[in-house]
């Protein structure tokens, strides 16, 4: 394997081929932006083990394999199979992106309210446009994270949704992104930008899918504003690859009285990471994130969550399950920072990790810092294996044990999933939580028989 | 339909049951009643084949089979419910899929088709209406946050469905207001025919006064110590467990 350091360099003069080379006619600030990210990352580097926000995660497999931008290659997919892999909604309303790019011709934006921008981020920084200029990359912070420094230094495109004021957008809209490398491993950085001004709502399905089994990575970061009294339901579906690498942060700032609900749900990709950080920065703010986790084989998912509350009277609800099965790994770190006068916080968060096997692991942490003196702040995690009480209670009303076992795993999936309010999406990932179960079931069968 | 015979068992090597012999027919109620840490919850458990307890002498023939050799789900299907002290709580699991899960459970050993959720709540409604309650619980996953007093009726409502030969009620009710109580018991008697038997395992008298007995046994110390009609029950609210401490024949 390549050394990480030698790695490092290459995306340096990778920065250097790709600004020069067709990317030179960006407007200034946004070069500007590149430059100072690439600046960042050249300095910190990968992070390692060794530093305590990634204690639990190595990315050792991203930090020594040279991934070639995928950026301007555009294999063509036929529509069909591109819409094989929409997600069932109930809104034809779809972005579909080809290796990091946005296709205009595989995607449908019809039937938006107006003054609603739905449209790949690329045709929009070079546009003029202010909302644009005015908001990317002010809110994921590239001190925080090498990967969002690296994401910002190679953005190219992406997402763009801008709601206007007291403007709803009654269905959802989905961003669906493809990724189709062959040959060598490529590495995409998809960024969007989200941003409803005052009283605006909208439902936004971000979902990741591979369609090839070699090695690629996905380096994703999507920012969402919310002004004040808007509402946005975000919900993220990744289903990468088995070889797959996932990197993701999504950040959401928040205005007063405004409210972002997140559902992720993570099934692929060999290695992921996804940081999530919610910024509360106007009283009555209101966040929650729902997160599951269904994963086998040796995969490896890690949610970082930070929820910074910054105002008084804000609340904050965080409820991650995760199942594992065989030698899976799964890791949750919820930190929530208070700060100063941000009094009457209330902030709950739950963590419960079913591990299916003995060679399947899970490291919960929360990390409370309070500067605050009067909140509410409650968390509380639980690991281990299925509860023999609760299957004996199955049991006991005539369920069988196998069948019983499914169940009980699948209501820790399901608990999720309930929360989604698009009925259509959640009767498709409940689909898909049940495939895995079934998929999981049958892998032991084989096992036991060998 | 029951026979326990010299009943022992225990947890860990330690011995809870000490000797159990109880005889119940088709068509009959029994209650169990005793102070705390007797060892009713114990037999309950035992009966419903709770992987804990570990039977080390004597015998449970259940409609000429031996109960002790069925699972858990085995022993369902024949017709055996246990109404749990404590009931369970399941994440994610409404009401609704659970006792759908449980009927299709006991349709398959009947030989009998699945039931569609429509098929289903149709099924469900009679039930409820035969209880005369509503189905205010069914979207809610089992158990989970459920008061005291509706886990209880939860675990009639899933007796009702399940329309089992034998029912043990294990201290359903424990905790229950008289209304909830009322409630509870009159479910009970709706379902009581003369094919099918009761063990009504309670700490208090009062239940006995809505779901009347035919026998009353008295449990000490892992022992059946005293039996007879619903009267004795009378006598145990007016003199407490104290007088019949000691079973017979225990040194
Ligand atoms: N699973 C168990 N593990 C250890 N001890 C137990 C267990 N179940 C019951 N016991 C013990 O057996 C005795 C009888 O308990 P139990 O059957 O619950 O009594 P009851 O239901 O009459 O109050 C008690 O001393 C209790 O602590
Ligand atoms: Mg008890």
């Amino acid at each position: 394997m390549t050394k990480a350091l030698d790695v490092k360099d290459k995306y340096v003069s990778d920065f250097e081929a790709f600004s020069a080379n067709g990317e030179s006619g960006v407007p200034q600030w946004l070069q500007a932006l590149r430059n100072e990210a690439i600046e960042r990352f050249s300095s910190v580097g990968f992070p390692t083990t060794r530093d305590e926000r990634w204690r639990f995660t190595s990315v050792a497999r991203v930090a020594e394999t040279k991934f070639a931008l995928a950026n301007g290659e555009r294999p063509s997919i036929p529509t069909a199979e591109v819409r094989q892999h929409v997600l069932e909604c109930g809104s034809e309303q779809v972005l579909v992106f080809i290796n990091g790019r946005y296709s205009e011709e595989l995607s449908s934006t019809g039937g938006v309210p107006e003054g609603v921008i739905a449209c790949g981020l690329r045709q929009v920084t070079g546009s003029g446009l202010e909302t644009v200029e005015h908001h990317l990359g002010k809110y994921a912070r590239m001190t925080d994270n090498p990967f969002t420094a690296l994401s910002t230094a190679f953005m190219a495109d992406g997402a763009f949704l801008y709601v206007p004021s007291d403007t709803i957008l009654g269905d959802p809209i989905q961003l669906l992104f493809l990724t189709a490398s062959g040959g060598r491993p490529v590495v995409t950085h998809p960024r969007n930008l989200i941003c409803l001004e005052r009283g605006a709502a909208a439902s936004v399905i971000e979902s990741h899918v591979g369609l090839v089994d070699d090695m690629y990575w996905t380096n994703c970061v999507t920012e969402a504003v919310v002004r004040d009294n808007a509402r946005l339901h975000l919900y993220r579906v990744q289903r990468e690859s088995e070889q797959a690498n996932h990197t993701a942060t999504t950040q959401s700032y928040q205005s007063r009285d405004s409210n972002v609900a997140l559902t992720t749900v993570e099934l692929g990709s060999a290695l992921s990471r996804h940081d999530i950080n919610a910024v509360l920065d106007g009283e009555g703010a209101e966040c929650s994130l729902y997160g599951l986790t269904q994963i086998q084989g040796s995969q490896h998912v890690d949610h970082h969550t930070t929820i910074e509350h910054a105002q008084p009277h804000c609340s904050s609800w965080e409820f991650f399950n995760g199942i594992y099965d065989e030698k899976a790994r799964g890791v949750f770190t919820g930190r929530i920072v208070v700060h100063p006068g941000a009094q009457r916080t209330d902030s709950k968060q739950t963590n419960n990790n079913l591990l299916l096997s003995e060679g399947a692991r899970a490291d919960s942490q929360p990390q409370l810092e309070i500067y605050a003196d009067d909140v509410k702040c409650t968390h509380g995690a639980t690991l281990g294996p299925i509860d023999d009480k609760a299957l004996f209670y199955l049991q006991t009303r005539g369920i069988d044990a196998e069948v019983a076992r499914n169940l009980l795993t699948y209501g820790f999936g399901v608990e999720i999933l309930n929360k989604i309010a698009v009925a259509e999406l959640r009767e498709r990932l409940d689909q898909l939580v049940h495939a895995r179960l079934d998929d999981g079931a049958a892998r032991r069968r084989a096992k036991n028989q060998c | 339909m029951l026979e326990i015979k010299d009943l022992h068992a225990g947890v860990d090597g330690v011995e809870i049951l000490k000797g159990i012999d109880l005889t119940i027919n088709a068509g009959e109620v029994h209650a169990i009643m005793g102070p705390n840490g007797s060892g009713k919850s114990t037999l309950a458990q035992v009966l419903a084949g709770h992987p804990a307890y570990e039977v080390t002498q004597g015998s449970v023939i259940y409609e000429g089979r031996d109960l002790l050799e069925l699972e858990p789900e085995e022993r369902a299907c024949a017709g055996v419910f246990m109404a749990f002290q404590y009931p369970i709580e399941i994440h994610g699991i409404t009401n609704a899929y659970f006792l759908r899960a449980a009927v299709n459970a006991k349709r398959k050993c009947q030989d009998l088709e699945e039931l569609d959720p429509i098929d289903f709540m149709e099924v469900l409604e009679q039930k409820l209406d035969v209880i005369g309650w509503t189905d205010s619980l069914m979207d809610r996953p089992v158990n989970h946050g459920f008061s005291g007093g509706e886990k209880k009726r939860n675990e009639i409502l899933q007796m009702a469905v399940l329309e089992p030969k034998l029912a043990v009620l294990d201290e359903t009710d424990s905790g229950l207001d008289i209304d909830a109580l009322k409630a509870v018991a009159e479910a009970v008697n709706k379902l009581r025919r003369p094919d099918n038997a009761s063990l009504v395992v309670t700490h208090y008298q009062r239940l006995l006064n809505f779901i009347v007995p035919d026998f009353v046994h008295v449990l000490a110390k892992g022992r059946i110590a005293k039996s007879g009609t619903k009267d004795l029950a009378h006598e145990l609210e007016s003199k407490g467990y104290d007088w019949i401490k000691e079973p017979a024949g225990v040194v």
